[in-house]
C-alpha cells in the first residue's frame, strides 16, 4: 500500500517531498483514521506532536504531526488547521500513548481541546497556573502574580486494608531537581507510583520566539544542563536545515567529537552513581574522578565545562584541537572506568541489589515510545545516529547494544557498552578528521516553513522543531527531550518494587526535569 | 571510693572516644575510596555545632518526641558503666549482666521508633518499621551469642566472662568462642546502621533506616541522638574486643595497669574500625529484603556457638 495515496484519499493537500521529509496538509477530521493506518500498517512512530499559533495571518491555529520511519529513515509531516472559533481537533491519545501526553501538553499551553480524550487532568499547566492561561498564545499576557489555590493534585488513590501513602519531595536531600513522588505501598512493596513534575517551566519554547536564529543557541544549551550540547546540537541542525546551509565536514567531524564527549562524561557519571546509591561508594567516589577528568579535557578543548558556547547555525563557532592526544586522552580514561566496571562485576552484592529491580518490559516500553538507553536496556533497538544519521555518523563504524532484560543491571550495562562505542567514535572521528573551514553561514531564514533537527543525545533522541516568522526571528520553536517520554514508564517500571530500590531505579533512568518541563 | 572511679573513668571514656572512633572509620572509609576526606575529630566539631544550634520540633511532636533524645543518651551511657571497657570484673556487675545490657539498647531502640512515628512523617514511621524489624531479629542474637561466650564462664555477668577468659586463654580459640563473635559482628553491624544492613552516608530518604528515625530532629537533640549513636557504636566494638581478646584488661585497680589497658582498647579498636573500614568499601548494601536472611545466618551461628560450647569442652 502506498503513503501516498493513503494520504491523498484522507484529504491531504499540498504534498511536497523535501529530502526525506514528506509534509502535507490535512483536514482535522481525518486524522484519527489516517494516524490509525500510519500506525498499523506503515509501522511509523510518533516523534512529535505540537500546536502553532497562526491566528495573525491564518486566523487559526495549526496541530503539527510528526511521524518517522526508523526502517528507512524518511519522515512525515502532517499539518491541520484548527479554527479559533473552535479550538479543538480529534484525539489519537487512545492510539498512542506519546498523543496523550502532547495533546495534553497542548491543551495546557495553548488551549486547544483533543476531542476524545480519555484524561482531562492538567498536565504541564501548574497548579497555580489561572485555567485561562494559555501561555503560548501570541497574545497571551502574564497573569500576575499566582496566587496558591489550595486545590488538591488529582493523584490516583488506591485504598484498602493496610495501603499506605507515602509523600516524597519536591525538595529531596540531594542536590537534585524538584519533582513530588506519590507511593501507594503495601509494606515495603510499592502497589502505585505516581510522579507530579512541572515545577521548573521557565517559558522556554515562548522565549525563543522572536529571538534572531543565532540567540536560541545559547538558551538551547540551557534546557537541560547535563545536555547543553545535544540540544543546541538539535537546535543549529534545525536552523540549518530550515536555512539550507550543510556545515563544513571539520564541522561535522567535530560535532561527533563534542556529542560523545558529553555522552561520556555523562554515563560515566551515572554508571557510578548506580553503584553508589547501592552502598558501593567505592564505585562511585572513582567515576566522579574520571567524570571530573573529562570535564577538564571538555573545559581544555572548548574552554566550558558542560561544552557551552561552540556550536553555532552552520557549524562551530571556532575551530577546535581535536587530535590524537584527544583520543588518547579518552582511551585513558576509558581504561580507568573499565576498572571500576570490573570492581562492580566482581561485587556479587550489587548485582543482586541492580538484577532484577526496576523491570520495564519491552511492550509497555514499546506502548510508550520510549528513547534512549531506557529503550535499548528493554530490547527496542533504535538510535537516531544510526536510523537518521547527522553529522558525520554516516561515515563512522559503531555499534548500537541492545540488552532484552530491562531492569537496572541493563539500564546500567548499556551505559557501559555506550561509553566503549564513545571512545572509539572519537578515535575514529579524530583519525578522519578532515581539514578544512568549521563554518557556513546560513542565510535569511524563509518565513512560515518548518524544520527540524534530530539529534541522539546521551539520555535519547532529543527533536527540535522550528518555523521562522516574517522578520527572520523565530515564530515557534518546539522542543522535546527524550524525557517527556520517559518519565511515565517509570512509573511501569516500579510496579511490586520495593520502596527502598526506589532511588536505584530512578538513577537508572535519571531523565531530566528541567528538559521535560520547558 | 575507687571502684566509683573506675566507672566514671569507664563513662568519660566512652564520651570521649566514642566520636573519635567514628571519625576515624570515616577518615579510613574516604581514604580507601581515594578521597581526602574529613579529618578523624569532625564528628566533635559536628557534635559541638549541632548543641550550639537552635531546635526546630513540630508543633504536632509530643512528649515522647521530646523525651527520647535524652533517653537514647542516657541508656546508652550506662551500658558503659555495665561493659568492661578497662577493667574486669566491674564493680557494678551485680547491678545488671549482659540481659540488662541488651535491653537497655533495646530501650533506646524502643523509644528511637516511636519518636519515628511520633510526627507522622512518611519517613520516620518507614523508619521504624524497618528499625523494629530488624531489632527482633538482632537482639537475641545478641544475647544468644554472649551466652555462647558465657557458658563457659557460668555466667551471664559480662565482666565475669572477661575475667574467666582472661583465666582460661584456650577458650578464645574453641569453635563456640569464634561463632560467637562472628554471630555478634554481624549484629554489630546491623544495630548501628553500617553496611551491609543500612548505609549511615547515604542521602536518600527512602533507603534508611536509623537516619530515617531521626529526620525530624535537629540542634541538641539531634546532637544527643548522634553521641548515641556513636557511643552505641563504640560499646559494640569494645564489647566485641573484650570478649574476644581480653589482654590488657585490668584485673587490679593500679595506674599502671588501668594506662596499660586504656591503650590495649584503643590499639583493639583500631584493629576492629580497620576492619569495619574494610569489610563497607567492599560491599554493597543488602535488598532490605535480604537483611532477615543475613541475620538468620547471625542467629544460627549464636545458635551453634552455644550448642558446641557444651559440646565440645
Amino acid at each position: 500500500m502506498n503513503l501516498d495515496m493513503t494520504l491523498r484519499e484522507h484529504g491531504a493537500t499540498g504534498l511536497t517531498m523535501q529530502g526525506n521529509v514528506i509534509r502535507c496538509a490535512l483536514p482535522r477530521a481525518g486524522v484519527k483514521s489516517l494516524a490509525r493506518l500510519l500506525l498499523s500498517r506503515f509501522a511509523l512512530d510518533l516523534e512529535l506532536m505540537l500546536a502553532n499559533d497562526r491566528r495573525p495571518r491564518r486566523g487559526g491555529f495549526e496541530v503539527v504531526w510528526l511521524w518517522a520511519d526508523r526502517s528507512r529513515n524518511e519522515f512525515l509531516e502532517i499539518t491541520a488547521a484548527v479554527p479559533d472559533h473552535d479550538p479543538t481537533y480529534p484525539s489519537i491519545a487512545t492510539l498512542s500513548y506519546p498523543a496523550s501526553r502532547y495533546e495534553r501538553e497542548i491543551r495546557d499551553l495553548f488551549g486547544l481541546r483533543a476531542e476524545g480524550h480519555p484524561d482531562p487532568r492538567p498536565l504541564v499547566r501548574h497548579g497555580f497556573w489561572p485555567e485561562t492561561y494559555h501561555p503560548l498564545r501570541k497574545d497571551s499576557a502574564p497573569p500576575g502574580d499566582f496566587p496558591d489555590q489550595g486545590q488538591p493534585f488529582p493523584f490516583q488513590q488506591v485504598e484498602g486494608k493496610g495501603i499506605f501513602e507515602i509523600p516524597v519531595g519536591p525538595v529531596h536531600a540531594g542536590i537534585i531537581e524538584p519533582g513530588h513522588f506519590r507511593f501507594s505501598v503495601d509494606g515495603e512493596t510499592i502497589i502505585n507510583m505516581k510522579t507530579r513534575l512541572y515545577f521548573t517551566h521557565k517559558g522556554t519554547e515562548k522565549l525563543l520566539e522572536g529571538r534572531r536564529p543565532a540567540e536560541g543557541v545559547e538558551l538551547a544549551e540551557r534546557i537541560s544542563g547535563d545536555t547543553s550540547l545535544g540540544h543546541a546540537l538539535a537546535y543549529c541542525q534545525a536552523i540549518e536545515s530550515l536555512a539550507g546551509v550543510q556545515p563544513p565536514p571539520r564541522a561535522a567531524f567535530l560535532r561527533v567529537v563534542l556529542l560523545e564527549l558529553e555522552r561520556l562524561y555523562n554515563h560515566v557519571a551515572d554508571f557510578g552513581a548506580i553503584a553508589g546509591d547501592t552502598g558501593f561508594a567505592v564505585a562511585q567516589a572513582h567515576a566522579l574522578r574520571i567524570r571530573e577528568g573529562l570535564l577538564r579535557l571538555n573545559k581544555r578543548l572548548t574552554g566550558h565545562r558542560l561544552l557551552r558556547g561552540v556550536l553555532v547555525p552552520g557549524g562551530l563557532s571556532r575551530d577546535l584541537p581535536a587530535d590524537g592526544a584527544l583520543a588518547r586522552e579518552v582511551e585513558a580514561a576509558l581504561a580507568d572506568f573499565e576498572e571500576v566496571v570490573a570492581a562492580c562485576q566482581a561485587n556479587s552484592m550489587l548485582l543482586d541489589r541492580l538484577r532484577g529491580a526496576g523491570r520495564l518490559t519491552r511492550p509497555t516500553a514499546a506502548d510508550h515510545g520510549v528513547l534512549g538507553y531506557v529503550a535499548r536496556a528493554s530490547g527496542i533497538d533504535r538510535d537516531a545516529r544510526r536510523d537518521h544519521p547527522f553529522a558525520a555518523y554516516g561515515q563512522l563504524k559503531f555499534r548500537v547494544p541492545v540488552l532484552e532484560s530491562g531492569d537496572v543491571e541493563a539500564r546500567a550495562l548499556i551505559r557501559v557498552a555506550e561509553v566503549r562505542e564513545s571512545a572509539s567514535l572519537i578515535r575514529q572521528a579524530v583519525e578522519g578528521m578532515p581539514a578544512g573551514p568549521v563554518g557556513a553561514t546560513p542565510g535569511p531564514l524563509p518565513a512560515f516553513a518548518s524544520a527540524f533537527g534530530l539529534v541522539e543525545g546521551w539520555r535519547g533522541a532529543i527533536l527540535h522543531w522550528i518555523m521562522a516568522g516574517e522578520s527572520g526571528g523565530l515564530h515557534r520553536v518546539k522542543v522535546k527531550d527524550p524525557s517527556f517520554v520517559n518519565w511515565r514508564p517509570l512509573t511501569f517500571a516500579l510496579l511490586k518494587n520495593i520502596v527502598p530500590d526506589f532511588p536505584l531505579c530512578n538513577k537508572s533512568f535519571n531523565l531530566s526535569y528541567s528538559g521535560n518541563d520547558l | 571510693m575507687i571502684p566509683y572511679l573506675l566507672e566514671a573513668l569507664q563513662c568519660l571514656l566512652t564520651l570521649s572516644l566514642a566520636p573519635g572512633l567514628i571519625g576515624l572509620v570515616r577518615l579510613l572509609k574516604a581514604r580507601l575510596q581515594g578521597r581526602r576526606g574529613p579529618p578523624a575529630w569532625q564528628p566533635y566539631r559536628d557534635l559541638a555545632k549541632l548543641l550550639d544550634k537552635e531546635r526546630v520540633v513540630s508543633t504536632q511532636a509530643s512528649w515522647i518526641f521530646h523525651a527520647t533524645p535524652h533517653l537514647v543518651f542516657a541508656s546508652t551511657l550506662v551500658v558503659s558503666l555495665l561493659v568492661p571497657l578497662v577493667a574486669a570484673p566491674l564493680p557494678f556487675d551485680r547491678a545488671g549482666d549482659l540481659i540488662v545490657v541488651v535491653y537497655l539498647l533495646l530501650l533506646g531502640t524502643f523509644f528511637l521508633a516511636l519518636a519515628g512515628l511520633d510526627t507522622a512523617s512518611p519517613f520516620g514511621g518507614m523508619g521504624a518499621s524497618r528499625e523494629m524489624t530488624i531489632a527482633a531479629l538482632a537482639e537475641p542474637t545478641i544475647a544468644l551469642a554472649i551466652f555462647g561466650m558465657g557458658a563457659g564462664a557460668g555466667s551471664t555477668n559480662l565482666g565475669e566472662i572477661v575475667a574467666r577468659t582472661l583465666a582460661h586463654p584456650e577458650a578464645t580459640l574453641s569453635p563456640g568462642h569464634l561463632m560467637a563473635f562472628a554471630a555478634l559482628f554481624i549484629v554489630m553491624l546491623a544495630e548501628c546502621g553500617r553496611l551491609p544492613v543500612d548505609n549511615p552516608a547515604t542521602h536518600l530518604e527512602l533507603t534508611m533506616i536509623h537516619e530515617a528515625m531521626i529526620l525530624e530532629y535537629s540542634g541538641p537533640s539531634l546532637a544527643l541522638l548522634e553521641w548515641a549513636a556513636h557511643m552505641k557504636f563504640f560499646l559494640f566494638l569494645s564489647l566485641l574486643s573484650n570478649l574476644v581478646c581480653p589482654w590488657g584488661v585490668a584485673v587490679e585497680l593500679s595506674p599502671r595497669s588501668l594506662a596499660l589497658a586504656v591503650l590495649a582498647l584503643a590499639g583493639k579498636l583500631v584493629v576492629l574500625a580497620v576492619a569495619v573500614t574494610v569489610l563497607e568499601t567492599r560491599l554493597a548494601k543488602l535488598r532490605l529484603f535480604r537483611v532477615p536472611e543475613l541475620l538468620g545466618v547471625s542467629f544460627i551461628l549464636a545458635l551453634l556457638a552455644i550448642t558446641s560450647s557444651f559440646l565440645v569442652r
